[in-house]
């Protein structure tokens, strides 16, 4: 498995969109750190990146990079190998470098300019957030064979995920405004792994607006140990959950 | 010659007047005694001091510790405390009460007043007195800590009032006058009480210098107070801030208002205020900058707004308040509200959101600024939309409603924001 790792790596490694990927979240988080003279400030333009672009990345090079490395997984197939061991590899392998991407892009400049928790949390949300997507992608990928399927398929993911679940949570706010929504509100939040990687960050960066009456509860559940062990704890599911869906139509899937 | 002799007889005539004058001052100022207070003088408790002492007098109280409380100064004296003297009322009643005028106390540690729901027990009251000076005190674990009732032109300066209770309900205020005139209330610190400065039909007095810190409900608080000053005040970590309510002519000048953080916490809260003037404060990480409820005529202007939850909470029923080049930096909202029609009035503030341009060069936006924005309106109106914060589809809805409003307050815009921060 190790071997097929690196080859994944190494092929990954061959074509420079990732290297381009590495090169633009480094320009523009070094750009931000050095325009803006306070720092928090920058952690916030930040923060959109990650909420909007990683994922965005992630989910579309993953996707995009399953279905160009088809042949090659029909080739392993034919070999004796578990097919769970070539699904995972490839998934490790794309994992491994889009968190290397992340990392030198945006972790090391967090890691100079702002180390504080902020920054701290933000990385966390964001190395989440690449491999959720990831385990997403793969999810997409295996439920069907044709390649403008799954990318739409994976965009389509994106943009629920991004834009249209918030409005509907918007709308389900105004629908039910007369009744205490503080703890569906909380469960809803757990179904959303974009809107939890926001929360945790809001969390460390907002916290004044948080504090008032209305954010009191997120503060309560969210900015306790407890809650950033929960949320890593719901991210984690997010990762893992769409993985094994994966693993288990591949298995079964006629190739 | 005769002239000669006229200015020598006025010169005489105005001499001797004049050592007339000097030896009543002389004789008056020997007639002052000073009464010395210590466990191996005359006197070791200070009631007796003062009950033998004249007009005048000054009593000193020599370091250690008096178990005394309820002491009455009913005369026009002095009480000097030297090197820190204790006086220890064991929770049984007040520390000192002044019913004279003129009457100065300096120096002493005041410790332990009683504590009660019936009466307000203070280390030091000061009643129906006219030119009393406190200065230099330090109060611990009193239930109220300076009180001035019907006094007028007094002085509360250097003193340091510490409070040991747990809870707001068992803690009465720091400083609290009641129905006085003119009094200056300088570097002074107040922690830990029910409300650090109080006043309560109190006119024409100045706050200066004070620092006012986690205290349990606010670090100011006046009532029914008008005409009065506070200037160059630090209010940090109080359970609500600072709150002004139901005054006319307050100025607030140059003070600090910093995290103020809570439930609902406010760095300056404005109940039904009008004509108060808000210049050169800086509002810095508090859950809400400044709310203005009922208030009118307010002049806010020069202040920094930075890293609050709400810069300015400025509700409907608030008329011809007028916001000129303040800054408004890293807010989280910068104006919030409750309705719809609105007679306030935003020119030259610097709002670090503002995303205009300037073609002129006039160092201000072409294009007016709303400070509004739709999702501050929507958290106004259910809370709990709270959880969507910096969510990509609230600002998009945001960056929409800027460029064609339709439900934000369409008059409450700065019509010319500045493109670079105000001096302050």
């Amino acid at each position: 498995m190790l071997k097929l790792i690196k080859y994944v790596v190494y092929d990954i490694l061959r074509n420079r969109i990732l290297l381009g990927y590495t090169l633009l979240l480094l320009t523009v988080s070094l750009s931000l750190f050095n325009l803006e003279d306070d720092a928090a400030k920058a952690t916030l333009s930040l923060t959109n990146l990650i909420l909007i672009i990683i994922p965005l990345v992630s989910i579309i090079f993953s996707t995009i990079h399953f279905y160009n490395s088809y042949e090659f997984i029909e080739l392993l197939v034919a070999q004796p190998l578990n097919r769970r061991t070539i699904l995972l590899s490839q998934y490790f392998g794309v994992s491994i470098s889009l968190f290397t991407a992340f990392f030198v892009g945006i972790g090391i400049p967090v890691l100079l300019y702002n180390a504080s928790s902020t920054g701290l949390i933000l990385l966390l949300s964001g190395m989440l957030l690449t491999q959720i997507f990831v385990s997403i992608a793969f999810w997409a990928s295996v439920v069907t064979r044709d390649k403008a399927k799954g990318i739409g398929l994976s965009l389509m993911i994106w943009f629920y995920f991004s834009l249209i679940y918030d409005g509907l949570i918007l709308f389900f706010l105004f629908s039910f405004n007369d009744f205490p929504l503080e703890k569906p509100i909380l469960a809803l939040t757990c179904l959303n792994p974009v809107d939890l990687g926001r929360i945790l960050i809001l969390l460390k960066m907002d916290i004044s607006a948080l504090m008032g009456f209305t954010g009191a509860l997120y503060k309560d559940f969210f900015g306790s140990a407890f809650g950033l062990i929960f949320s890593i704890v719901v991210m984690s599911i997010w990762i893992i959950i769409p993985m094994l869906f994966a693993i288990r139509i591949f298995n079964r899937k006629n190739l | 010659m005769h002239n000669f002799f006229k200015n020598i007889f006025s010169l005489v005539s105005s001499t001797m007047l004049l050592m007339v004058f000097l030896a009543n001052f002389i004789s008056e100022n020997i007639n002052a005694k000073e009464i010395p207070v210590c466990a191996t003088c005359q006197f070791k408790n200070i009631q007796a001091a003062i009950n033998s002492a004249n007009t005048g007098d000054i009593i000193v109280v020599k370091s250690g510790i008096y178990f005394e409380n309820k002491i009455q100064i009913n005369k026009t004296i002095s009480l000097i405390g030297e090197n820190n003297p204790v006086i220890d009322a064991q929770e049984k009643d007040e520390g000192i009460t002044i019913s004279a005028n003129n009457v100065k106390v300096s120096g002493f540690v005041i410790k332990n007043t009683a504590n009660g729901s019936i009466n307000d027990f203070a280390g030091i009251r000061v009643f129906k007195a006219n030119h009393v000076e406190v200065s230099n005190n330090t109060l611990r674990n009193t239930f109220f800590g300076i009180v001035f009732q019907d006094s007028k032109n007094g002085e509360i300066i250097n003193n340091k009032i510490i409070g040991e209770n747990l809870n707001q309900t068992k803690s009465g205020n720091g400083i609290q006058l009641w129905q006085c005139r003119n009094i200056a209330i300088k570097n002074n610190y107040v922690t830990k009480h029910r409300d650090g400065i109080y006043f309560e039909f109190s006119r024409f007095c100045h706050v200066e210098n004070n620092l006012s810190e986690e205290n349990f409900r606010y670090g100011l608080h006046f009532m029914f107070s008008d005409n009065d000053w506070y200037y160059h005040n630090v209010f940090k970590n109080n359970g609500t801030g600072a709150a002004v309510m139901y005054s006319k002519h307050i100025s607030m000048l140059y003070n600090d208002f910093e995290n103020n953080w809570g439930d609902a916490s406010y760095a300056l809260l404005l109940k039904d205020i009008s004509d108060g003037i808000i210049i050169g404060n800086h509002f810095t990480k508090n859950t809400i900058g400044v709310l203005l409820d009922g208030s009118n005529r307010i002049n806010v202007t020069r202040n920094l707004f930075e890293n609050n939850g709400w810069a300015v909470k400025l509700m409907a029923n608030c008329m011809n308040d007028t916001f000129y080049k303040n800054n408004f930096i890293a807010n989280t909202f910068d104006v919030s509200t409750n309705g719809t029609l609105y007679y306030s009035y935003f020119k030259n503030n610097y709002w670090d959101k503002y995303e205009g341009y300037d073609l002129n060069k006039d160092h201000l936006g072409d294009v007016p600024y709303r400070p509004v924005s739709l999702y501050s309106i929507i958290v106004e109106q259910i809370p709990q939309a709270m959880m969507l914060l910096r969510s990509f589809t609230v600002d998009v809805m945001d960056k929409a409603e800027r460029i064609i409003p339709s439900l934000i307050p369409d008059l409450l815009k700065d019509e010319e924001p500045k493109m670079q921060k105000n001096k302050i």
